[in-house]
């Protein structure tokens, strides 16, 4: 079994520092991790971010120690592995961020690489895209724990959601697991003490809406 | 790349070519074995060649997708895929025998092999519904029979997953279906309602027991279209002699508006398999079509092309489910009762499409010869349906949502478990008798539906007035 972590490992939780100490030991026993926007902000005072983030941010900078900082700089933007491509965001241009969130997003992310799958987050939506061998676009709300063929003869994009802060009304952790043999992709949903994680970025004095919406998962 | 020809002998991925079986439009079918499976196999192979139909490869992509997902009697069995780069193909349990397709040069087939056709399809759609999917290409072609009798549905390429994307959808924006059986949403893009299974079931009804269809063959879009205002010439009208209660079935099945049909296959089956029980509205009288006016009326009807959007599959099914009560009638059993109607009161209050069928098991002696008189001469299993529709009348349900049953039986608990079995029952509503002399000496009726049946259960017992201070 493989971890690969699709980026954004700081920047709305109150446990930076816990985070990418995880990720990095991870990352040393084989995991896979491509660098988010939030992590590129640590080292990087011109990426934008909205406001509640960048008061994350500095905080976070605090927190970090120069090798938890080093690590997430290094972090490439995009990782292949066989067909399979990893970003954490559009891949047709992973430095700028931009999201997809609708078939033409996928259709620029899809065309621009060679990858059979791109596995990207950065929406904190889940979502598939398909892309047909006559290049027409299918999009899809998965729904979770139901094992999806990921047909060899069409290209896909999945977003996998977010682990740490969903936005689609459901508080539980998103993420997904890959069979990669039989080529099936399975979107995940699991619950969490989101009450305790709230409580925590309350007792940090950090913005108290990264606190609630946690508990609406928006 | 693909293969330019194959022939018999061939060998792909292990499977050899047999037979060729059937030249399709969209598709080839052999006949393949394999070392070590005695199971017999069918290889499905696209026509993917440069100028085919871009339709074929999505609906092969499709099948791929659902039929590894499916089980049960009713579908084959998936055995295995193939790559599409290499050769694209997929292996599955070949179903002996011919497809209802071979039927048509006897139709009109008699009522009874009619009805008992139907019944078997519903109950596979049924099964196939419960599994997300909807079939969406149902017609003679696309069903066939185990030796042991149950309808198998075969080519899922049209078909929907409520849990997988649809790439059929996204990708022609037009519909996809066969002429004479599309059900009217599907004119109108809708590829998520499990009831256009239901229509294209009443269109095979129709066609099987008038040897017509009903809605004519026409290809062309303005033709199709038709069904979604003009009603067809009612069966009885074609065959004087047409069963009222059959055309009432087969022409709610072929209703343009989907609310109106039967809310599931399941609903459709039980219908099917009790036709005494069938409400007999207006549809089973009919023998002319619909007034011009009422025609007009409804082709300009925005809101009849107007399409709504749908619930997920399971959530329909889920609101329509037949719930089955069994009443005991012995003497000093109102308490009781009282209970088991307040319970499917409650059961029913919130699911306006739900149906109950009340029952009821006429004990037999395991040696004597019963008598249906008893010493007054009254029928006995007449008096138990009467008795059962007046247990059920507080209810106040539509009569098409009530039925009433006497079963006829050795052991009571079997009784009901087969009922609940036949005819799809979702949910047994059943009383359990306080400690009596009775119930030691038999066994707890209740205790072994609960235990063995293979839908929900709810065991009602009496208020417990009177019982306080024991312990």
């Amino acid at each position: 079994m493989q971890n690969v972590f699709l980026g954004d490992y700081v920047g709305y939780g109150a446990d930076p520092e816990w985070t990418v100490k995880t990720v990095m030991d991870l990352v040393e026993k084989g995991a896979m991790a491509v660098r988010g926007n939030h992590d590129n902000a640590v080292g990087n005072q011109r990426e934008q971010l909205n406001v509640e983030a960048q008061v994350v941010m500095e905080w976070t900078r605090g927190e970090l120690g120069s090798t938890e900082r080093r690590f997430l700089e290094e972090l490439p933007l995009v990782l292949k592995d066989s067909d399979r491509l990893y970003v954490h965001a559009d891949a047709s241009n992973p430095k700028s961020w931009r999201y997809v969130t609708s078939v033409e997003d996928a259709a620029r992310s899809i065309i621009a690489t060679s990858a059979h799958v791109t596995l990207c987050g950065h929406v904190h939506r889940q979502a598939l895209y398909t892309m047909s061998a006559t290049g027409k676009l299918t999009s899809f709300t998965p729904i979770a724990g139901s094992a999806i063929q990921l047909l060899p003869g069409r290209r896909w994009l999945a977003v996998l959601g977010s682990v740490g802060q969903p936005r689609d009304g459901n508080p539980a952790a998103s993420y997904a697991t890959l069979d990669t043999k039989r080529r099936e992709l399975t979107y995940c949903r699991v619950p969490y003490d989101v009450e305790e994680a709230a409580a925590r970025i309350r007792n940090k004095r950090l913005p108290t809406w990264l606190a609630d919406r946690l508990l609406l998962g928006k | 790349m693909v293969k330019p020809w194959l022939d018999v002998g061939a060998i792909i991925d292990g499977f050899r070519l047999e037979e060729c079986l059937h030249q399709g439009g969209m598709a080839t079918l052999w006949r393949v074995s394999s070392a070590g499976t005695t199971m017999p196999m069918l290889m499905k192979i696209p026509k993917l060649a440069e100028g085919e139909d871009p339709a074929a490869i999505v609906s092969f992509e499709m099948e791929q997708m659902i039929l590894p997902r499916l089980s049960g009697i009713h579908v084959s069995k998936f055995v295995a895929a193939g790559d599409f780069e290499v050769q694209p193909y997929i292996v599955m349990e070949r179903i002996p025998g011919n497809t209802l397709l071979r039927r048509l040069p006897e139709l009109p087939l008699p009522y009874a092999e009619v009805v008992e056709i139907g019944l078997k399809i519903a109950e596979a759609l049924d099964d196939l519904h419960r599994q997300d999917v909807i079939h969406l290409d149902v017609k003679p072609s696309n069903i066939m029979f185990r030796p042991t009798g149950e309808a198998v549905l075969v080519d899922f390429g049209l078909s929907h997953h409520d849990r997988m994307p649809d790439l059929m959808q996204e990708e022609f924006r037009v519909p996809f279906g066969t002429a004479p059986y599309i059900s009217p949403e599907q004119l109108l893009g809708i590829r998520n309602d499990p009831r256009s299974d239901l229509f294209a079931l009443g269109v095979l009804l129709y066609f099987f027991s008038t040897g017509v269809r009903p809605f004519g063959e026409s290809e062309t879009m303005g033709g199709m279209r038709r069904r979604l205002w003009r009603d067809p010439v009612p069966p009885r009208r074609l065959r004087p002699d047409y069963p009222g209660w059959l055309q009432e079935v087969v022409l709610r099945c072929l209703e343009a508006e989907p609310s109106w049909r039967y809310p599931t296959a399941a609903q459709l089956a039980f219908e099917l398999s009790h036709p005494d029980q069938v409400k007999l509205t207006k549809r089973s009288e009919r023998l002319e079509r619909d007034p011009l006016r009422t025609v007009l009326r409804r082709r300009f009807n925005k809101d009849l092309t107007k399409s709504v959007i749908r619930p997920a599959t399971a959530i329909q099914i889920s609101s329509a489910p037949i719930v089955a009560a069994a009443v005991d009638l012995t003497e000093g059993s109102t308490e009781l009762n009282d209970a088991l109607r307040i319970t499917a009161e409650r059961i029913l209050a919130t699911l306006p499409s739900a149906r109950l069928a009340c029952l009821n098991v006429l004990k037999l002696g395991r040696i004597a010869i019963d008598y249906t008189l008893d010493e007054q001469g009254h029928n006995k299993r007449i008096d138990r349906l009467v008795a059962l529709r007046h247990w059920a009348e507080p209810l106040k349900l539509e009569t098409h949502r009530l039925t009433a049953h006497v079963l006829e039986a050795v052991d009571p608990a079997n009784a009901i478990l087969e009922f609940a079995r036949a005819n799809h029952i979702d949910h047994i509503v059943i009383g359990a008798r306080k400690n009596s002399l009775l119930r030691n000496l038999l066994g707890s009726v209740s205790a072994k539906v609960a235990a063995e049946a293979l839908c929900t259960v709810t065991v009602v017992r009496a208020a417990r007035a009177g019982e306080a201070g024991q312990s």
